[in-house]
This record gives C-alpha cells, sequence and structure tokens, in this order.
C-alpha cells in the first residue's frame, strides 16, 4: 500500500510542465504544402495511404452531414448539430484509434460515430425523436451521444481506469467543444485522468462557439490546451482544419496512453460553419465574412489539394469517393423519409433492470388507454 | 485482475456477536470484496483513514489500493468515473463523504446514473452503489446533517434505500452491490453506532420490501431510517397509554413497498409518516398521498406528517428542535378525532 494514495500502476515520471506551442501544430498548410520544422512540433506527415484513407473518410462524413442537415431542414429530424467544417478533428481523432477502443461522444460527433461504422439510422435515431439513444454502445465501444457538456469526459475517464485496473489496453477518447472547458466535470475530468494516469485523450474541438458566446468569453487562457498543463499532463494547440496533424498527434497521444503514459489534452483549433442546430440564428452573433474566412481553410480542400499535388488522388478514384458518398447520402435520406414503428410500451421497459410494480401498473394503464384509442394492439405481455 | 463473479458465496454463518451500524456495513463491503473481485471501492478519505466514520476500515490494508483507494476531493468526479467503471463491467460502491456534499454530482446522479439503462433500451446498466451518509442527529456543524432522500427518490431510475438497523445494514448493502440497477444507499449517521446481535453473513427481507417491525392495531407509523428508533420508541410510550401502534420500516423509498404498508394501513385504519426531512415537498408528501389514494376508504383520519419544520437544518445546539421526537409524534396523533 502507496503512502501517498497514488495507484501502484502508476509510471513514475514527472508531471509535464511544457507549455503547448504558441501557434498551432500543423503538417499541411492552407495550400496544401506540406510543413517542415518547428511549426510540425516534430510530428511526421502520416503516409499517403493513410491520408488517402482520412480523406475518403471526410468527404463521406460531409455528404452526410448536409444530407442530414437537409432532411432536419425538411422536418425528418427533431434537431441536428453538424459537424460541417470539423470533418479534421472528428475524422483524425476517431481514425486514430482501434477496434477496441472506446469513444465518448458529444451531440456534434454523429460523423465520428459514422466514422465508427454505426448505420445512420441508429445515430440519428435521437435526433429523430425516436429514442435517446439508437445503436449499440458495447459492440462499436461508442457511449451514447451525450447532452450535458463535459459530463462524459468523467465516462471515459472511469471507463480508462477500469480497463487499466484489468490491464486490457484499451484507450478511451472524449470530444468536447471549446464551451465546455469551462464546465466543472471538464476539470474533474482532466483532474482524475491526471491523478489516475488513466488512458483517456480529451479532444477540444474549439470551433470558436459556445451557441453563441465566443471563445473569448469562456477563457482567459491564451489557449484551450495551456490547461493541460495545470493538470500535469502533455497538452498539445494544434491546427484543426489539418487532418494530418489532428492524426498524427491524437494517433501519438493514443499510442501514449496504451502504453501507461497517461492522458493527454489535445485542442483543435477549427470552426463550426453552420448554425448550433436548425433552430439557432447566428446572423445574431457573428459576421457573414468570418464564416466565409473559414470556408476558406476549409479542411477537405486543405488535403484534397496535397494529395492532388502528390498524384495520389486519381480522377478515378475520386469518382469512386463521391459515388461513395452519394450512395450513403441515398440510403440515408430513405431510412429517414421511411417512419420507424414506436411501441409507446416500451417506454416502461428499460428503466429499471429488476421489474417495479409501480410500472407494471402504469404500463398497463398506458396500454388500456392506447386500446381504447384504438391505436395499439392490446398487448399480451 | 479477472472479472469473475463468485454469487452468494456468503461464508457459513457465525456465532451472533454485537455489531454496530459501522461495523455491519464494513464487514458487508468486505464481504462483497472478497465474494467478487469486480467490486472496487473509492470516494474520499476511504483508504488509509477507513473513511470519515470509519466504514471503510481497514479495507485497504486487506485488499490494496487498486480495489479501494482514495480518490480526489470531487464529488461528480466521482460518480462520472464510477459510471465509467461500470459500464466496463466493474461494481463500484462510492463513497459521498456527508449527503449535503453529493450536491456536486447531482448532474452525474440525474442526467446520467438514473438514465443510462433507459436511454440505451437496457444494453448499459449501471451495477453501482453509492453511499451516502444521511440526515442529522450527530451535532454536525453546517452541511453535515442533510435529509437528501426526496431527490432521489423523485428520480426515475434510482433505487433508493435507507436501512435502520446493523443487521439489514449489511443485508441491504450486500444485495444493493449484487443488484445490476444503480442504487442509492442512504446511511442514517445517529444509527452508526446501534447495536445489535448479529450472525454474518446475515439475509434479512429482500431490500425492496418494507417491513412491519413492531405489530400493533390502533395506528401505523411508516418510518425510515433515523426515525424508526424514534416510532418504536413513541409505540412504546403510547403502549403503556393502551394505544396499539404498529411501526413500519419502509426500508426501501423507491420503489415505495404499496403492499406492505396498504395492509397495515387497512389494519389499523390511521396512519402517519416520519421523517427528519423538511415537510414541504419531502419524502413524506409522496407517502400520505399514495396510502390515501389507494386506501382512502379504510382510512379513519387524515394520514399525517411529522416532520422536519421547512427551514435550513439547524445547528448542533438547536437542532434537538428539528427532529421528530416520541413526545412529537404521540401529540400529533392526539390531533385526529378519536371518537370518529
Amino acid at each position: 500500500m502507496s503512502h501517498h494514495g497514488c495507484m501502484s500502476l502508476n509510471v513514475e515520471h514527472a508531471p509535464t510542465r511544457t507549455l503547448p506551442s504558441e501557434k498551432p501544430l500543423r503538417l499541411l498548410d492552407n495550400a496544401g504544402h506540406a510543413v517542415t520544422g518547428h511549426a510540425t512540433g516534430g510530428f511526421s506527415l502520416p503516409d499517403t495511404e493513410t491520408l488517402l484513407g482520412l480523406y475518403r473518410k471526410m468527404v463521406v462524413a460531409r455528404r452526410f452531414d448536409v444530407q442530414v442537415t437537409a432532411l432536419t431542414k425538411q422536418g425528418r429530424l427533431a434537431t441536428y448539430p453538424s459537424a460541417y467544417g470539423q470533418e479534421a478533428c472528428e475524422i483524425g481523432a476517431v481514425a486514430s484509434l482501434d477496434r477496441v477502443d472506446w469513444l465518448f461522444p458529444t451531440y456534434r460527433d454523429s460523423i465520428a460515430l459514422l466514422t465508427r461504422g454505426i448505420a445512420p439510422a441508429d445515430i440519428l435515431q435521437s435526433f429523430r425523436g425516436d429514442w435517446h439513444n439508437g445503436y449499440d454502445q458495447n459492440e462499436f465501444r461508442t457511449a451514447a451521444q451525450a447532452t450535458p457538456l463535459a459530463t462524459q469526459a468523467l465516462h471515459a475517464v472511469g471507463l480508462a481506469h477500469a480497463a487499466r485496473l484489468r490491464r486490457d489496453p484499451i484507450v478511451a477518447l472524449t470530444f468536447l467543444g471549446d464551451g465546455a472547458t469551462s464546465e466543472g466535470d471538464a476539470h474533474e475530468a482532466f483532474n482524475f485522468a491526471a491523478v489516475w494516469q488513466t488512458p483517456t485523450v480529451f479532444v477540444v474541438q474549439n470551433n470558436q462557439f459556445a451557441i453563441s458566446v465566443p471563445l473569448e468569453r469562456q477563457t482567459r487562457a491564451a489557449t484551450l490546451a495551456d490547461k493541460a498543463v495545470g493538470y500535469g499532463m502533455p497538452g498539445f494547440h494544434v491546427d484543426g482544419n489539418d487532418v494530418a496533424a489532428m492524426y498524427a498527434i491524437t494517433h501519438a497521444a493514443v499510442e501514449r496512453a496504451r502504453a501507461g503514459g497517461g492522458p493527454t489534452l489535445i485542442e483543435g483549433v477549427t470552426y463550426r460553419i453552420e448554425p448550433h442546430t436548425n433552430s439557432d440564428d447566428p446572423s445574431r452573433y457573428r459576421a457573414a465574412r468570418d464564416v466565409e474566412h473559414w470556408k476558406r481553410r476549409d479542411p477537405i480542400e486543405r488535403l484534397e489539394k496535397y494529395l492532388v499535388s502528390e498524384g495520389a488522388l486519381t480522377e478515378t478514384l475520386r469518382a469512386e469517393i463521391t459515388d461513395e458518398a452519394e450512395e450513403l447520402a441515398a440510403a440515408t435520406r430513405e431510412v429517414m423519409t421511411a417512419e420507424a414503428e414506436l411501441d409507446p410500451l416500451e417506454l416502461f421497459d428499460h428503466v429499471y433492470a429488476r421489474p417495479r410494480a409501480a410500472l407494471a401498473e402504469q404500463r398497463a394503464a398506458l396500454a388500456a388507454e392506447l386500446a381504447a384509442a384504438g391505436t395499439h394492439q392490446e398487448d399480451a405481455r | 485482475m479477472t472479472a469473475t463473479a463468485t454469487k452468494d458465496a456468503r461464508p457459513e454463518a457465525s456465532a451472533p456477536t454485537q455489531l454496530t451500524m459501522a461495523g455491519a456495513l464494513n464487514a458487508a463491503l468486505r464481504d462483497a470484496m472478497t465474494a467478487d473481485d469486480r467490486v472496487i471501492v473509492y470516494g474520499e478519505d476511504v483508504g488509509p483513514l477507513g473513511g470519515v466514520f470509519r466504514i471503510t476500515d481497514g479495507l485497504q490494508a486487506e485488499f490494496g489500493d487498486e480495489r479501494i483507494w482514495d480518490s480526489p476531493l470531487a464529488e461528480s468526479g466521482i460518480i462520472g468515473t464510477a459510471i465509467g467503471m461500470a459500464m466496463y463491467g466493474m461494481r463500484p460502491v462510492v463513497e459521498m463523504q456527508f449527503d449535503a456534499f453529493s450536491y456536486p454530482a447531482f448532474e452525474q446522479m440525474v442526467s446520467h446514473v438514473a438514465k443510462m439503462r433507459n436511454r440505451t433500451k437496457g444494453r448499459v446498466t449501471l451495477p453501482m452503489v453509492v453511499r451516502i451518509p444521511c440526515a442529522g442527529a450527530i451535532g454536525g456543524v453546517e452541511h453535515h446533517s442533510d435529509s437528501s432522500e426526496s431527490y432521489w427518490a423523485s428520480t426515475p431510475g434510482l433505487t433508493v434505500v435507507m436501512p435502520s438497523n446493523p443487521a439489514d445494514a449489511y443485508s441491504m448493502l450486500r444485495e444493493a452491490i449484487e443488484s445490476d440497477d444503480p442504487v442509492v444507499f442512504m446511511e442514517p449517521k445517529s444509527r452508526y453506532w446501534s447495536k445489535a446481535p448479529i450472525a454474518l453473513p446475515v439475509t434479512t427481507a429482500p431490500m425492496d420490501r418494507a417491513e412491519v417491525v413492531r405489530t400493533g392495531d390502533d395506528v401505523t407509523l411508516l418510518a425510515y431510517g433515523p426515525t424508526v428508533r424514534t416510532a418504536l420508541d413513541a409505540a412504546e410510550a403510547a403502549a403503556a397509554e393502551g394505544l396499539s401502534i404498529e411501526v413500519v420500516d419502509l426500508r426501501s423509498l423507491s420503489p415505495f413497498d404499496d403492499e406492505t404498508v396498504g395492509a397495515s394501513v387497512r389494519k389499523t385504519s390511521r396512519a402517519a409518516v416520519i421523517h427528519e426531512a423538511a415537510q414541504f415537498g419531502g419524502y413524506g408528501a409522496e407517502v400520505a398521498a399514495r396510502v390515501t389514494e389507494r386506501n382512502f376508504h379504510h382510512l379513519a383520519a387524515p394520514v399525517l406528517r411529522i416532520a422536519g419544520f421547512d427551514i435550513p437544518y439547524p445547528s448542533p445546539k438547536l437542532e434537538e428542535h428539528q427532529l421528530p421526537t416520541p413526545d412529537r409524534i404521540l401529540a400529533a396523533l392526539d390531533t385526529w378525532e378519536w371518537d370518529a
């Protein structure tokens, strides 16, 4: 037993005190040229095959995102928080995970779920209003998308710690927004992870706005990555529209965590091109020219320029990727156009593992109401 | 560590010994940790110190700091990480040091612990126990004597239990740890040092059932946790005056045992519910409403609530005025029209 209360699993090393870089690290500049020297933070550009894979995932993800926004405007979904413009953060981070690793996403990270292999209909079940979560968390090692900000970061820390106690080499990655870093749970998650040295990677997508509130009203810190220093963990300030950098740096953090090196905080500086959700009106709080500025720093175009200049992205391949994206969009339209069969009586079925008499009574009461209204088959259960 | 569960691995019963509720809870944790290596314990000061109430005394020395350890001092962090550990198959038993200190964890409790199973259609369940030392009468300074049970009990998805005696404390904690549902396990601080002869491992009634702890014919007193002893004392005093009082220990606040309570109330036709928490919007309001809705035509008088005043919990030298006493209970019963 340790008299310092330290976990015996701890790797003995000094807490990190290095400040993240003032300028965001990047491996590809906005013109699609490979960056060299100090700005890379010592990270290397991933190989072309990896970059092509990331490109494909980003193109498909954006087509999905655009399609779902359109379906939402048509009234097919109750709401949809778009990640348009944030594909480099979303895909770069998630692509760095192994299948055994866990993802703890927020409501904005639907395209990350898509990248993990979850079917569009299952991702969108909650946004359509059918049920609060529509996919098997254990099968995809992806927690339900969290709405209360930063709460899921603690779940990621807990799961990672449990895996570590069992000596399972598993990493938990969680996304947070810039606004979420103001929440107490973000602080507690960073601190627990660092004290326990859990295999957790925090990816803060700094998309500049928490609904309408700009970053300067959230923090006085020079960068959000700077916060890592106070917890004794490494922090990286990264160009969040450079998927090469997001992938390389997240991948390094994931493998460091897997090897017992503890948590990492990564800030990806990006921009939310779309409104917060379809019910938001960004004209009340930001200038259209700012959006145009960021559209000229598009993460997909940046990688595309590089891959074309390298001769890696052929017209054939581009057409193949477009086809894949269009197929997914068509499939998404199809499943979201069909109304799901919902059973109101299922409302009572999953609240408790141990059945309760009071819920059985209330279920019977609703069944009788439905039967009287002729809207439901008499329930045999 | 391997994830093996060995249920029902309770050892042979020992000879009865005098055990405090604190000792019974300690034994329950030790036996649960021995029976199932998925059971882990953490919180504030639960390690070398053994908890401020010594409920985890000696456990870190016995099981090591990968099974029981001191966490950073942050209640939301404790509950939030326990959710992740339960998702991974652990059975975390975490301690909130005092119930007023559990409030930082409120969001994790109501938004995640309570809802996880439902939102995932039962695919993810959280077998975790949140131990909360609760209520007053220990001379505690401000924020050390709250009664928070109605916050938890009114949240669908949470199971809320409160033992009143050492045998139940042992048996109900073992059952809570074995439960697949998350359980808020409330421990009445003023009863921690109460003693009873117990042969461990003891199995009492299932934790979702109320129990008649004294039979009577004229009145049913519905009590839980710290007020069960008060109700029994009131019943004893009333017996000398010829009033026969039945005392029901609710034990489970959510779910509520309508069956046991209803049977008692229909027998006596009069009921009063007793708790330390403030009366307005308190747990007794739900009890009174349920008992009335379901048994109105058997009742000879309105269901009474004998509860704390609607004030913040008093300072130590004034707390005696806030707490229900046998005299206050019997005086309340006197307000009924007994000749009707």
